[in-house]
């Protein structure tokens, strides 16, 4: 079995902040590390691989410092791991990453299941494991808190739903998104990740993809984004000081004020 | 061509439609619905109701259970025959893995989570507004290609008055719904304690902060001296399981804007500010003063929750006498 996991490298949104001046986000020297719910998708595959035998592959788009997260997922267990970067993918809306993320998973090829996160940390559309279900032409299985069994050509998942949760059989290959309940994803010990650092990984460009120009990056893409500010709803922002009984007067006293509370 | 509205959920397919007939008002067109499932058929007055001008229905009996496979096939096909100019998509979270592939399957863009519509009157185009980059910003966009999609949070948009006077054009489009190798085993249903946290004016709302379970009533108590209901983020539904998923707030869980949104000793993660940012006030009470909350906090309180919430309590208590 071969199972492929997709993961992105996301600003640290601890580290991220708006330059009040001009609301727009400063991102310069914000490090860059593996969007959260990737690592539950790369322990999925690492588990598989564990207990299957499944020969595990790891991918993403992103520059090159998007490196360092796939030698992480090396480090976690993943067998072999594959760079998609080329200037031409930059500003890639979710359908341009889609097909760029196709394109490298038609490549590794006889691949039996795609996994990705249910969302990204930033972005958190969820759309990238639906549209690339949708151009591998695969079924899609979103929103998967246990991955029930996997075998003779079946997977069986329970997917977490406002309704319930919903227990579903598909036939491989298919793509699953899995959600942060899933598991708890391991943390790479200093061998590994030391053996990791030597793995050779090689990089896909447009042209290793077989993509051409206009298919992917800002050309590719659908979405245009026009501005992105934080919002100008400005919050008051007052932190009661003092000592704690002032501070809790203090709150009260606005909530009665704000006709929230009545004492 | 049309405004064309879809949500599996009728609730917030009555939303979508308010703020279709006001798109569709500027861009000169009618107001659609798609109405897809099995043994749907003469529901179409759910969607008339609410302002649907002409209802597409797609009844056909694989279309029970939802697969996001033969829904998506089935959209097409509607999208196909009312030729929109706009989709919008209730973002549950059956609508929220079917648009991207109705999306990509027509090979068009799709705004993702859209909390704002309006329509760009001299370029005709629909301009979403939706949080990005960890929520830390609002992206304007918009879609180079058509139909452009969004899809829209449930309680995004009011429900319109409800007019059940009103009649409308019912197409019934013919689909071929492709066999999906997929079978629905079992649905589980969620336990589920009847509160509707998008109903409550109030919320006090805890997180991590929180060591055990048994410390949960500190809170309850707190509530019911304010009149609050309890809300909780991520971890405490999910994976502790302290309370029920009726109480969990955030992205993946229950999108609020009550009139007063408190936060103990929760940290403010992404996703958790995403479901409670549009409350009218918001509270946070947490001893890590870099905590995110307090950036979106109008009134904060930096301490231990174990301090402040007791004294909170005693307070309102004696005030109350």
């Amino acid at each position: 079995m071969r199972v492929v996991v997709c993961i992105k490298q996301v600003f640290d949104p601890a580290e991220l902040k708006v330059d009040p001046s001009t609301r727009l986000l400063v991102t310069d020297g914000v490090s860059r590390k593996i969007s959260d719910f990737d690592k539950n998708a790369i322990e999925e595959a690492v588990k598989l691989k564990e207990k299957q035998k499944a020969e595990t592959f790891v991918i993403t788009m992103g520059p090159a410092d998007a490196m360092r997260a796939l030698r992480e997922a090396l480090a976690m267990g993943i067998d072999n791991a594959y760079l998609l970067s080329d200037p031409a993918f930059e500003n890639s809306d979710t359908l341009a990453t889609a097909r760029v993320l196709a394109a490298a998973i038609r490549k590794i090829g006889n691949v039996d299941l795609v996994l990705l996160a249910e969302a990204s940390m930033d972005g958190y559309s969820g759309m990238v494991g639906p549209r690339l279900a949708a151009l591998l032409n695969l079924p899609q299985l979103t929103y998967v808190r246990n991955i029930v069994s996997v075998g003779d050509g079946k997977i069986v998942v329970e997917r977490d739903l406002e309704e319930g949760y919903e227990v579903v059989e598909a036939k491989l290959p298919a793509v699953v998104t899995v959600t942060k309940e899933i598991n708890e994803p391991r943390f790479a010990t200093l061998p590994k990740i030391m053996a990791a650092s030597k793995k050779k990984v090689d990089t896909w460009g447009a042209a290793e993809l077989g993509l051409k120009s206009e298919e992917v990056g800002l050309a590719g893409s659908a979405i245009q984004v026009m501005k992105a500010e934080a919002p100008v709803m400005g919050r008051k922002n007052v932190i009661f000081q003092g000592e704690l009984p002032q501070q809790v007067e203090e709150l009260v006293k606005v909530l009665v004020k704000e006709g929230l509370l009545k004492v | 061509m049309t405004v064309l509205v879809f949500s599996e959920n009728l609730e917030v397919a009555a939303e979508l439609l308010g703020k279709g007939q006001e798109l569709a008002r500027e861009l000169g067109t009618k107001l659609a619905a798609a109405l897809v499932g099995s043994g749907v058929k003469g529901k179409e007055g759910e969607l008339f109701a609410y302002g649907a001008e002409v209802v597409y229905v797609v009844d056909h009996p694989s279309l029970s259970p939802f697969l996001p496979e033969t829904y998506t096939e089935a959209l097409v096909r509607v999208v196909e025959e009312a030729k929109p100019e706009v989709v919008l998509m209730g973002a549950t979270k059956r609508g929220r893995e079917t648009a991207p592939r109705v999306a990509t399957r027509l090979n068009v863009g799709c705004a993702a989570g859209a909390t704002s519509l309006r329509i760009d009157r001299e370029k005709k185009l629909l301009i979403a507004e939706r949080p990005a980059i960890s929520a830390m910003v609002v992206a304007t966009e918009f879609s180079k290609t058509k139909p452009q999609i969004a899809t829209v949070p449930p309680r995004t948009f009011e429900k319109p008055p409800r007019d059940d006077s009103r009649k409308g054009e019912v197409v019934e489009v013919k689909v071929e719904v492709p066999a999906v190798e997929k079978k629905v085993l079992e649905l589980k249903k969620k336990e589920v304690k009847g509160i509707k946290i998008e109903d409550a004016e109030l919320i006090t709302s805890c997180g991590r902060g929180f060591r055990k379970k048994e410390d949960l009533k500190l809170l309850e108590e707190l509530a019911g001296l304010m009149g609050a209901t309890l809300g909780c983020s991520r971890p405490i539904a999910a994976d502790l399981k302290w309370l029920p998923e009726d109480h969990w707030v955030g992205l993946s869980g229950h999108k609020v804007k009550p009139r007063m949104y408190m936060a103990v000793g929760i940290s403010g993660q992404v996703q958790h500010l995403a479901g409670m940012r549009d409350s009218k006030i918001i509270v946070a009470i947490n001893k890590d003063p870099e905590a995110p909350i307090f950036k979106v906090a109008d009134y904060g309180i930096v301490g231990d929750l174990y301090q402040v919430i007791p004294a909170l309590i005693n307070y309102l208590k004696s005030r109350k006498g």
